[in-house]
Parts: structure tokens; sequence; C-alpha cells
């Protein structure tokens, strides 16, 4: 069960979090005009990283924010956790 | 009985208090403090088992947990459990057990013609043998392999005791409580830190219990006493016996199975079987120890033939002779502390050495002891069939190839060693890269990935000295880490003797024209002839010999088996031990309950049980339950002999005829807060929101952004910068997250709040023609009427002294309004409701009734809105917008959703207005049509419609909108009918609306 550092809460059981997918996709923005093949890729086109991967948690059992996670696929090390509104550099 | 083979004093049980015992169905006795296997062998019984595929005799091979053979079934107070070791099992009075893997008798066992038949199950010979003809396999092959194998037989009744759950944090977790888990615990709480110290074993101490040592000026088991008495007086300390950490997960998460009641003869009221403890540990210290591993000969699984460290340990710690006339097969100085031990108590060994002139101090005391030695020798084969009578025995030369002449040894056990295998299964569990370390034949811990570390034996070192010196070291520096504290300990002096090099030998070559079975794993019966099959047929990579041949596959995990294994394929492949590699470890480490792992999770507890503030008046009038989601909402209340049926239909009339009142807490309310609320609700909702005024009530549908139907429900302006969402009650969490989901990540500008509301608020539908009048009595001083309060509209009131929100809306399609006070005045509101409404013939109506009235109004619900349907397809393409965007809009024009035949949302009733049709049935046009039988759609929801007072169904259909008048059949071969059907439209009562504007 993966350890995670909440940015509000701290340090938390998987259990309290639930999974949101990848960080990296961006919703394409409201009243624009999109393609077929943009609109695939914000929906449902995924890279399925194996290694080092930016994603989406929330932690529905503490504090409900939805938090950005930089986790290994392949070893489910954490790397570093972040805020929805901070920039990941 | 008298115990024949217990010595007459010595060991650690006690002699003070017999205990009765029985095994299949004989009595004995053994001492508090015995195992069953010890108390069996100070008995003389060593036959408990058939072996899995040969049913070959089995008796004892170990003392613990790497124990292949001794498994039985246990009963212990009206209860039985399979798969359990008896080499574990701790005795109590009335105990008793019985063999497993034979019929009829361990005696006298049918599946041992299997051994004699020679049809000999060689390797692969399931995969072979039992896949043709296909039909064997049910009818033949199954129930004879069922009856033939298996470790046990599980309970069929329900299992009444009870298992815990617990968690724990700590900084040092320590496994195994040895010299090395002891002096690295002392070490970690003299720094203070928080230190959980874990023995699988009754007693604390690990070798030190059976090996001869001095520590400081005491004997190695005095000082491992010392060291745990003071570590239970400190605070920081958790010490645990019986308790087996099994498993090493990602993140530093050990789980951990303690035995609390299984060495009871009952479990104590309020206490657990079992505790399972989930331990998050900064650091994990592994001082598991080592297991002896045997030297492979000639039907070395004779009961009998056991390891020497299990022979010495029967003696040590439960002053049991595994046999008077002993013969110890080693190729290391391990063999000979056994030796040792049994001439001490005045039992004359003869030690077969592999080696030729091996020197030590320990040769050297049993040489002086006077020990019968014979160097360069080996054991070709055991002798005896239920027990070892003798051994056949030969010289062996230098290159291990040619065995001498061949002669017959009379003795009663074989206790074999060939060297120390390390425990490295949890290092190996938490992704920890072993290496080969060629001094010892063995994998040891290499890199850690978590923050782990393996000390002592497990670590492949086998010298006390050393040892305690790394793990004190390893304690205090870890925790010093964590406490910033640096206690001062001196590491005390060790007396041990030292051992000379073992022997890289493992398997006795047969002799010539012999065929001896010379078993690998013995618990799964893979001999040396499974292996060379296995290889000669093009198994190459471990993991496939593991899978073909079953070696190492076992309840034992191989514990015994596995490097053996290993180097008969290196040595048959030419290649060396760690270019094999060994096989994964993965947990559990030992097999572990299925009760401790479910906790208490069972049956009702499995789930919360959410009951609305009503619920005892539900149930005070005959109302029966239903689970919806992880609420208990009535479905209907029962009057007299009622059937579900019956009382759905009298609600439901009631509800058309007068009016009926229905608990809608569980309905998902959230509240939304905010300048931007509306803006939020615009782009959330397929429909337009910026114009909805205060005080008015909207339907909404919400997509996912793949454009099918997330959820729908209504949502209530109640102030200029306030909403009252509701949600349907299966959907309510969901939609929080998707708010808050948009909310935080994507349009982190909207200045909005949201909240669950579903437990502060309890809600009463009360639906029906009279339902204006009973509200008008219930809220006296508010203007109830159509114009006052007109469809959709929301005013509050005062419900006697309570504050309601009344919301003029409609599920049933009737004229009808939703209650809402806070949940702690819900029992005030229904009580009132029903009691007003009384003049006007109120009823109570459940969700059976509920769904009979949305379903002939065609209004979907959670089986249309199934998460496969889009706007269109409920019939709700009205309620998108085409000006503005939304959540999933985008979607919408997929070539699939905008096709002209497109499925939709249709009426189905049976043409002879009778019959009704299940729901999931099938829609076909041609009912004996060749199969695959085309589908049209699928009757999604029935009712007896009690409008009509015939059947009726909504269904998902292909062209739906061109299908209305067609004749077709709806086919269930689930429940065997085959129903004709008309095809007519969703809104089969009151189409137009007009009841609910009334
Ligand atoms: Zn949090």
């Amino acid at each position: 069960m993966l350890y995670i550092n909440c940015p509000h809460c701290g340090m938390r059981s998987q259990n309290e979090f639930s999974y949101g997918g990848d960080a990296s996709v961006k919703r394409p923005e409201l009243n624009k005009e999109v393609s077929d093949q943009e609109w695939d890729d914000f929906v449902y086109n995924r890279k399925s990283l194996r290694g080092k991967h930016l994603e989406l948690w929330q932690h529905i059992s503490g504090c409900r924010q939805w938090i950005k996670v930089e986790r290994d696929t392949a070893t489910h090390e954490i790397f570093r956790t972040f805020k929805a509104d901070e920039e990941v550099a | 009985m008298t115990q024949a083979f217990r010595i007459n004093n010595g060991g650690l049980v006690n002699r003070e208090k017999k205990l009765s015992f029985k095994f299949n169905g004989k009595s004995y006795f053994g001492y508090e403090g015995d195992t069953l296997a010890s108390a069996l062998l100070a008995n003389g019984v060593h036959l408990v088992g058939r072996s899995f595929k040969y049913h070959r005799p089995r008796g004892f091979f170990g003392a613990g947990v790497d124990e292949p053979y001794a498994i039985v079934q246990l009963y212990r107070n009206g209860e039985t459990e399979p798969n359990i070791k008896a080499t574990e099992q701790e005795l109590f009075e009335g105990l008793e057990a019985k063999s497993v893997n034979c019929w009829p008798s361990v005696n006298f066992d049918i599946g041992a013609i299997n051994n004699f038949l020679k049809i000999f199950l060689p390797a692969g010979f399931y995969y072979k043998t039992f896949m043709w003809p296909k039909s064997f396999w049910y009818r033949i092959y199954e129930p004879f392999i069922r009856k033939a194998a298996g470790l046990g037989v599980a309970s069929t009744k329900h299992d009444n005791e009870r298992y815990e759950h617990k968690y724990e944090y700590c900084d040092l977790l320590i496994a195994g409580s040895g010299p090395s888990g002891l002096s690295s615990a002392y070490a970690a709480a003299k720094n203070g830190a928080k230190v959980i110290l874990a023995e699988d074993k009754p007693r604390f101490g690990g070798s030190l219990l059976t090996s001869d040592v001095n520590i400081g000026n005491q004997s190695g088991k005095d000082w491992a006493e010392g060291i745990i008495a003071e570590l239970k007086t400190m605070p920081n300390v958790l010490i645990k016996n019986r308790s087996q950490i099994f498993g090493y997960y990602d993140h530093n998460m050990l789980v951990m199975s303690e035995k609390v009641s299984d060495h009871l003869p009952s479990t104590k009221k309020y206490h657990p079987n079992k505790r399972l403890w989930y331990i998050r540990a900064k650091e994990v210290l592994i001082s598991s120890g080592s297991i002896e591993r045997p030297i492979v000969f000639g039907n070395n699984d004779t009961p009998g033939v056991m390891l020497s460290s299990a022979a010495k340990e029967y003696l040590k710690v439960y002053g049991v002779l595994v046999g008077r006339k002993p013969l110890v097969f080693t190729n290391n100085d391990s063999g000979y502390e056994t030796a040792i031990e049994f001439k001490k108590h005045g039992v004359d060994p003869v030690v077969l050495d592999t080696r030729k002139n091996p020197v030590s101090e320990i040769i050297d005391e049993a040489k002086n002891l006077g020990i019968n030695i014979k160097n360069s020798y080996v054991v070709v084969a055991a002798q005896g069939y239920k027990k070892v009578k003798s051994a056949d025995i030969a010289s062996i030369s230098e290159d291990k190839k040619q065995l001498g002449e061949i002669e017959n040894l009379q003795c009663d056990c074989i206790c074999v060693s060939g060297f120390w295998t390390p425990t490295i299964h949890l290092a190996s569990q938490s992704g920890n890269k072993t290496k080969f370390k060629e001094e010892i034949d063995a994998f040891v811990p290499g890199v850690s990935k978590q923050n782990e570390t393996t000390l002592g034996a497990a670590n492949g070192v086998f010298t006390l000295d050393e040892t305690l010196k790394t793990s004190f070291k390893a304690g205090s520096e870890l925790s010093k880490k964590l406490t910033e504290k640096d206690y001062e300990i001196a590491i005390p002096n060790v007396v041990e003797k030292k051992s000379s090099q073992h022997d890289k030998f493992w398997c006795v070559p047969l002799p010539k024209g012999k065929n001896y079975k010379r078993f690998l794993d013995f618990q799964n019966d893979v001999a040396v002839s499974d292996i060379e099959i296995a290889l000669r047929e093009g198994y190459r990579s471990i993991e496939h010999v593991k899978r073909y041949t079953t070696l190492g596959m076992a309840t034992d995990q191989g514990k015994t088996s596995n490097l053996n294994g290993l180097q008969l394929v290196s040595e048959i492949e030419n290649k060396v031990v760690p270019a094999v590699g060994h096989t994964t470890f993965r947990p559990p480490y030992t097999p572990v309950s299925i009760g401790a792992i479910v906790g208490r999770e069972v049956g009702k507890h499995s789930k919360p049980t959410r009951k609305s503030p009503m619920h005892e008046w539900h149930e005070k009038n005959n109302a029966v339950f239903v689970d919806a989601g992880v609420w208990l909402r009535p479905r209907y209340y029962k009057r007299g002999d009622e059937n579900l049926f019956e009382a759905s239909k009298r609600e439901a009339k009631n509800v058309r005829s007068n009016v009926g009142v229905c608990d809608v807490t569980t309905l998902g309310k959230i509240d939304i807060k905010g300048p931007d609320s509306a803006e939020l609700l615009n782009r959330v909702y397929t429909n337009a929101w910026l114009k909805l005024p205060v005080g008015k009530a909207r339907y909404g549908v919400m997509l996912r952004e793949d454009g099918i139907v997330m959820d729908d429900g209504t949502t209530t302006r109640i102030s200029e910068n306030h909403y009252h969402m509701t949600t349907t009650t299966a959907q309510a969490a969901n939609v929080l997250s998707h708010l808050e989901y948009y909310l935080q990540l994507v349009w982190p500008e909207l200045n909005v709040n949201v909240v669950s509301t579903t437990e502060q608020w309890a809600g009463a539908a009360i639906a029906g023609p009279k339902s204006r009048d009973l509200l008008q009595k219930l809220f006296p001083n508010s203007d109830v009427s159509n114009e006052g309060l007109p469809f959709m509209g929301y005013m509050e009131g005062d419900l006697f002294g309570a504050k309601a929100r009344i919301f003029r809306i409609s599920f049933s399609g009737e004229l009808a309004y939703e209650v809402n006070v806070e949940s702690d005045y819900g029992n005030l509101m229904w009580e009132k409701i029903l009691e007003v409404g009384e003049e006007f013939n109120i009823q109570p109506y459940g969700t059976e009734a509920l769904s009979t009235l949305r379903i002939e109004m065609g209004h979907v619900a959670g089986s249309e809105l199934d998460g496969r349907t889009i706007p269109y397809d409920n019939a709700l393409e009205g309620l998108v917008s085409k000006k503005k965007d939304f959540i999933g809009k985008r979607s919408l024009q997929r070539s699939a959703f905008t096709a002209e035949d497109r499925q939709r949302i249709v009426g189905v009733v049976p043409l002879d207005k009778q019959t009704s049709i299940p729901e999931g049935s099938h829609l076909v046009k041609d009912d004996k049509a060749q199969l695959p039988n085309p589908k049209l759609g699928h009757i999604s929801a029935s009712c007896w419609s009690v409008e009509y007072d015939n059947p009726f169904s909504l269904a998902i259909m292909k062209d739906g909108k061109n299908m209305i008048g067609q004749k077709l059949f709806a086919m269930s071969p689930l429940k065997n009918k085959v129903i004709p059907v008309e095809i007519v439209s969703s809104h089969y009562v009151d189409p137009k609306g007009e009841r609910v504007r009334s």
C-alpha cells in the first residue's frame, strides 16, 4: 500500500486516496473549435508510461483536495507531490 | 500411554502440566509448551500423512515454519481448520487433529497405488494426461484429483471466530527475535526509537534456544531472556510472539499475522482468533535467520528422515528424542552439534560426513565424546516404508561421483544437514536484488530497494560474534538517525565454537541399477527425475521449470527445496547458480487464514450501513428493506399477508388516486455556494442555468467527457449565490468528486464551494392528487397554491416549528412536493405528514412503488442511465443546449452518437397484457431465428402499470424512434421465457405531463 505525502495533510496511506489518471492531460478550453484528434487525445489516448509519471490523486477520505503525484509506475516510488495549482518544474 | 521418547528432564516444556490430545482418533498425552509435532514424536508417532502426488508415507521433516509434510486438519471448539502445520500448532487440552491426503486412512492409503503401479505422475503429468479428451475432465479427472489430493477440508460452516485488523506505525520493525533481532531491537530501543519486535514462534530467542554458546557471562538462552525482560519494560517497545510477518509491500508497509488464540482450547470472550497488523515502518530489520537445507538421497522422504536442526530443537526445546539409533548425515559442522546433543543424553549416534578430513573445535568435541564418525561417507538410500529401519550407506570418492560398496546400517532416524539457507523472503518481497554468495552456496540480500536491512544468518552471517556486532551497530545507527540519541552499548563478548568449511555437496548419486526416488520438493513430491524431464523437454527458465514441475509451488514455498532445485538445474545446464537465478518470492511467506485477511468486514460489516432518520418508524411499520447503495431503504410496507407485488401495487395505486409519502433522504445533496455557482452549473449540466431565478428548481442532466450520461437530478436556487443540488443515491459521491475535479484542476478561477449535505437533510416526497391539500394543512401560513408554489417552484416554510424547504418537484409524475428538514427533525416531519395526511388516506410507499410510478411515466433512472447511454437514448435531447458548451458536449458529435438508427428508450407491453417481462430480456424480431439471434434492444426496467393494470416495461433499443407500433418478442433464456410484445411510447401515462402542473 502506497504512502502518499498529501501536500495539505502529510503522509497518508493509499486507501484514503482515489486515483485520477494522467495529470499532464489538459482539457481543451470551452467554446473552442476542437478537432476529432485533439478531442480523442483528451478523452481517450493515454501514454501508459513505464517509469516516472505525473498523475492525479484525490484525498477523498481526507482534505478532498486533488493533488499531483510524481510516481514511478514500475517501482511505485513516489518522488514528489504537488498541490493542484502548483507548477511542476 | 507413556511418552516413550521423552527424556526424563530438560527442554522448556512445563512437565507439571499434562495435556491430553487425539490424533487420528487415538488418545495421547503431551505437556504444556509442546507443539503437536513434539508431542507426537514424544509418543513415538512418526507417520502423520501421505504425500500430495504419490501418497507416500510422510512424517516430520522440520520443527517450525519450514515443515513441508506434517500438515493436519485441526478440530478446535467445534470448528475445523485445514492446512495446519503440526510443527507450529501448540498443544492444548483436548486438541484433536487428523491426517490429510490419505483415504481411507494414513496406514492404508489407496492413493499410494500411484506409487506402486508406477503411474508415477511425472513432471507435467497434469498438463499432458488430463488434457484429453476434454469431456473427461469434469466427470473423471477432476473428481479423482480432488479425492486424491488436497491439504485438508475447509469448513462449510459459518466461521464464528472473530478476526481483527490493526494499524501501527514505528521507527524500526524487526522480524525475528534471535541473536540478531534482539541486539538491534535493544540498541534501537535504548536510543528511544519506537520498536516493534516480531517473533513467529511462541518463545523468543531463535537459535539461542538451541545453540551451545555463551554471551557475556551467561548462556545464550539466559542472555536472551534478560534482554527480552528488559525490552518488555520499555514503553517505546512492542514485542510480539506468535506473530509472523508474512508480507513486505510498497513503501515499507508490512503485514503480520498474530495468532492470539490458536494455542488455547477456545477463544476467550471478546478476544480475536487472529489479529492482522498493518505496520508502516521507517526502517525494517530482517533477522529472519536461516533454514537448514537437506542433502538429497534415495527415499529421503521416509518418515524418520529429518533436518538435523529439527532433531536438535526437539531435544533441546521439547525434551524429545526423534530416535534412539540416530544416523547423522552432514556436509558441515552443524550435524555434529546434533550428534553431541544426542550423545549428552545417552544416545549413541553415527555421523556420516561427506568431507574427507574436516578439522574444527566442534568435531574435536564430538571425537572426544567418542562419537562414531565416518568421513567421506554418504547415505545412498533410506530403508523402511512407514519409518526408517536402516540406511544404505557408502563411501564416496573425492570428486563425489563414485560410490563405494553399499553397506547397510541399522538406524531409526536420519538427521540430515546440507548447510544453511538464509531466509531472504521478506527482503526479496521488498524488491531487494538478491545476490549469490559462493561461500555459503546460497542467495543473500543485495541492494535494498526500500528501507530494509538484513542481518545475521538471514544475511549469510553464521557466526554469533559477527551477528551481534553488526546487529547492535545497525540498530544503533538506524535509530540514531531518527531519534538523534546515541546511547553507548558495550557489545558483549561471545564464546562460540568455530566451524570449518562446509562441503559443496547436495545430492547423492544413484548407485548402479537403482532407481530410488530422490525428492527435492517434499510437499509437492517433485523428485530429481522430474527436473530432468522438464529440462529434457526444453524448459529452461527457472520460472518455467517451477511451473511445469511444481517445484517450490506448495504452501511451504520451497523453503527446504529451492536451492537444491537450483543446484540441479545449474548442474544439468552447466551454468552457475546465479545465472539460473531464483524464482520470485511473493507474499505470504507462510499460509494465512482467510479469516484474518477478511477481519471484521464480514456480512453486514463488509460495508457501512446508512439509515435515514426515519428508519425506526419504517421498522415499526413493517417495512421490508432493500440495499440501495450503502443505504437501507423501505422496499414496501407489508400489510397482513401481502407479498411484494401486492403491497407495491397498493402503494402505487394510492399515490395515483390519493396521496403517498416516500422517504427520499438517501438522495445525494450537494450545497453549492459562491458568485460563480451559476457558471459552474452551466458548464456541468447540458441545459442552460444562467437565468434560473431565485426560488426556482430545474432538472438537469450531466455528462462525462465521453458524452455518456453521468447523473441527473434537480438543482434549486435558494438565494442569489446559493444552490442546492440533488443527485441519484448511487452517484452522490462520484458527482461530488466530479465537481471538485473541475473546480480544483480545470477551472480554478471559478469562485465556488461545494460540500455534501446528504446527511444533513431528511427528505419526504409527498405525491398524489391530494398532495397539495395535505401540504396546505402542514404549512397553514404558506401559500402553496398553484400560483403561490408553481411546478418547479421552491419556498421555505415552518413545519411545526422546524424550518423546512419545500420543492415542487415530481419523480412519480403526479402533483408532488418534496419537503426537507434538518435531519434531527426528520421523524417529526414524517410523523406529522402521516398524522395530518390521515384524512386524505395517505400511505407510505417504498422503492418498489416508486419504481412503478416512474417507469410508467417513462422517467429514466439508474437502469437506463447505466453508463452506456447518451441524452438522446433517454429521450433527454431536449435538455441538451445547442448554444453553450458543457462537459462532454464535443463527444456528442461522434458518428455513433448521431447515427439515424441510434438506440432510444421505448415502452414495451406484452400482447397478452398478462405476462411480466423479466428485466434484462432481449428484444428480437423472430423468436425462432438461428442463434445468435440478432438483438434489437434490452428491457431495462419492468413494472405492473397501476394506471392500466397490465405489465409495462422500458427498453433501450436500436432505432427506437421508428419502432413504435412494432410487434416483437422479448426473450429471456435465463428465465426460459418468450413473450410476444408491442413497442409503445415510453411515456405510457400522462404523456403530456399535465398532472405535475395541475
Ligand atoms: Zn489531504
